[in-house]
């Protein structure tokens, strides 16, 4: 089988601040990949530069296109990588206010990109909409109100359905239960999980939040100061550590 | 008017606004930026419009100015005396006899001819504007064809109203491949944009101009289970009797009457004058 995603030797500076340097790994279909570290230590800058919002200084985002086999997003031309961006990828914001119309109903919302790959039938958009409203268990009733009437956890899982009603091949997501309350986070944590498994999802999902991984990711990237210091299967990981600063972060977790 | 250049502009402004025509032309629906001239009319008067006019006429044409498709309102008076005052040239209501017609919210009934101008007010040139706010991503969406949003806008309105309610400014799709705004025309108006005559659109606040050559493929968006209509009051004219010209309504006396007549105030004009009658013709009505 050939990875879905080939990460080869991303690097991405801030002047002369580093954001992330000489990342590689690469992700199979339907695999989850977590990636761990405290705040800083250059997650979200990583999978910017994988999803074309960043452009890395170094490095390829190699993607198994359906066209056209293996190709490197970072090189490949705009309007090509919007296009991916907007049909086999999928990016999940840490607030769902920077992912999600907040002018437009939960219903037009979810429909987007379904008009925008050329959907011109509106009983057809309504009805997937309404689906993936119950999906991801917000009530039906709830279709034509605006996001911002909407609680947190509600609109995390209003942006969750707006990237997946198209059936992505690839999810980024950045901290998707950051800023929830904990009670908020499990119900979401649980559904993610039921989404990944059904759907088969492969994503790339940044967290500082063991448990986060611990559910989710079948494998793990440690992130320190921009680079990875250990990667392996999650459980392996997490319950052997090899790298004094992954040691530290599973510990400081098991004392809460 | 010897204190003006011919049509106000000086030579090199209507050059630059030429070129931008030129451009608009070449690119059907493509909105071309342009370096908006004060003029002696506050915005929102058709400064985007008149300058597109003061760059197209000449002294032999014959200009006809409508305001929501009347020939009378103040802002049509204005902008016609302006250009008998500072062009010379010879003004018209009668849509046949023009060369240059400007307007504000309508199209004439008449079927426009291969040898006239048609240039409209815009107050708002880019239909994203309501989904998108950022000119650098509206844009970007226009280079790239990603018009989704559009449809967007039109799913809001169909799911809060039942029906696509916008009925002025409807969206339409240009040659293919650009996304434009009409300007506030009524939708009834949309079909007659496929038309003989050249299209120019002015937008002064916003320094855009674009264009519709003659027989240029424009197509109103919609979706398949709710297809664009070109709708209007359902009656006639009460004055002329014509029943395909887009109506006004008119409320007559405080009792609540009402009636209904053309908003192309030439066209009854010429039906009447060629005995066409509607109900309430031979009254007294305004
Ligand atoms: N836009 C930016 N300009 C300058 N420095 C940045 C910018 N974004 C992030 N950084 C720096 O890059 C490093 C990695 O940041 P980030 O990728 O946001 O980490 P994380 O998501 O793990 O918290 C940090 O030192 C941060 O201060
Ligand atoms: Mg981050």
């Amino acid at each position: 089988m050939n990875p879905l995603l080939q990460v080869k030797g991303i690097e991405k500076r801030y002047g002369a601040r580093i954001g992330c340097r000489d990342v590689s790994f690469d992700l199979y279909p339907s695999e989850v990949m977590g990636i761990v570290g405290e705040s800083g230590s250059g997650k979200s800058t990583l999978l910017n530069c994988m999803a074309g919002h960043l452009q890395p200084d170094a490095g390829q985002v190699i993607f198994d296109t359906r066209a056209d086999g293996p190709v490197d997003t970072v090189t490949m031309s705009e309007p090509e990588r919007r296009m991916l961006s907007r049909t086999d990828w999928a990016f999940v914001h840490q607030h769902a206010r920077d992912g999600l119309r907040v002018t437009i109903s939960a219903g037009g919302n979810i429909g987007e990109r379904l008009m925008a790959v050329g959907e011109r039938h509106y009983g057809a958009i309504r009805g997937r909409a309404i689906d993936w409203l119950g999906r991801v268990e917000i009530d039906e009733t709830r279709v034509d109100d605006r996001p911002s009437a909407f609680s947190g956890g509600m609109q995390q899982r209003l942006q969750i359905a707006r990237n997946l009603v198209t059936g992505p091949r690839l999810v980024f997501m950045d901290e998707p239960t950051g800023g929830l309350d904990v009670s908020v986070q499990a119900r979401l944590l649980d559904l993610l999980r039921g989404l990944v498994r059904e759907m088969g999802l492969s994503a790339v999902i940044v967290t500082h939040d063991l448990a986060v991984v611990r559910l989710l990711a079948d494998r793990l990237m440690v992130m320190k100061d921009g680079h990875v210091v250990e990667a392996g299967l999650t459980d392996q990981v997490l319950d052997d550590p090899q790298h004094a600063y992954t040691q530290l972060l599973v510990s400081s977790v098991l004392q809460v | 008017m010897n204190e003006y250049n011919f049509a106000y502009l000086d030579e090199q402004t209507k050059r630059m606004i030429r070129r931008a025509i030129l451009k608009g032309l070449a690119v059907p629906g493509y909105q071309v930026p342009f370096a908006s001239r004060e003029m002696p009319m506050p915005y929102g008067w058709g400064t985007g419009g008149v300058q597109v006019s003061a760059a197209t006429l000449t002294p032999k044409d014959t200009l006809k100015v409508i305001d929501q498709g009347a020939d009378d309102t103040t802002n049509a008076v204005s902008i016609r005396k302006f250009f008998e005052n500072t062009a010379g040239v010879e003004t018209t209501e009668e849509t046949e006899k023009a060369t240059v017609i400007q307007t504000r919210h309508r199209i004439p009934e008449a079927k426009l001819r291969e040898d006239q101008i048609i240039v409209y007010q815009v107050p708002i040139p880019e239909p994203l504007r309501f989904l998108e706010p950022r000119e650098t991503e509206t844009r970007k969406m226009h280079s790239l064809e990603e018009y989704g949003l559009m449809h967007v806008k039109l799913y809001e309105d169909i799911s809060q109203h039942g029906a696509i309610s916008t009925a002025y400014a409807y969206p339409v799709y240009v040659s293919d491949r650009y996304v434009m705004d009409p300007s506030p025309i009524p939708k009834f108006d949309n079909p007659k944009l496929e038309m003989d005559a050249i299209q120019l659109f002015g937008a002064g606040r916003e320094q855009r101009i674009y264009a519709i050559p003659p027989h240029t493929k424009v197509v109103s968006l919609d979706f398949e289970d709710y297809p664009f209509e070109a709708t209007k009051a359902e009656h006639c004219c009460d004055l002329c009797g014509a029943e395909d010209s887009y109506l006004d309504e008119v409320i007559m006396d405080d009792a609540g009457n009402r009636m209904f007549v053309c908003s192309d105030t030439d066209y009854c004009r010429s039906r009447r004058e060629a005995g066409h009658m509607g109900r309430l013709a031979g009254e007294n009505a305004a």
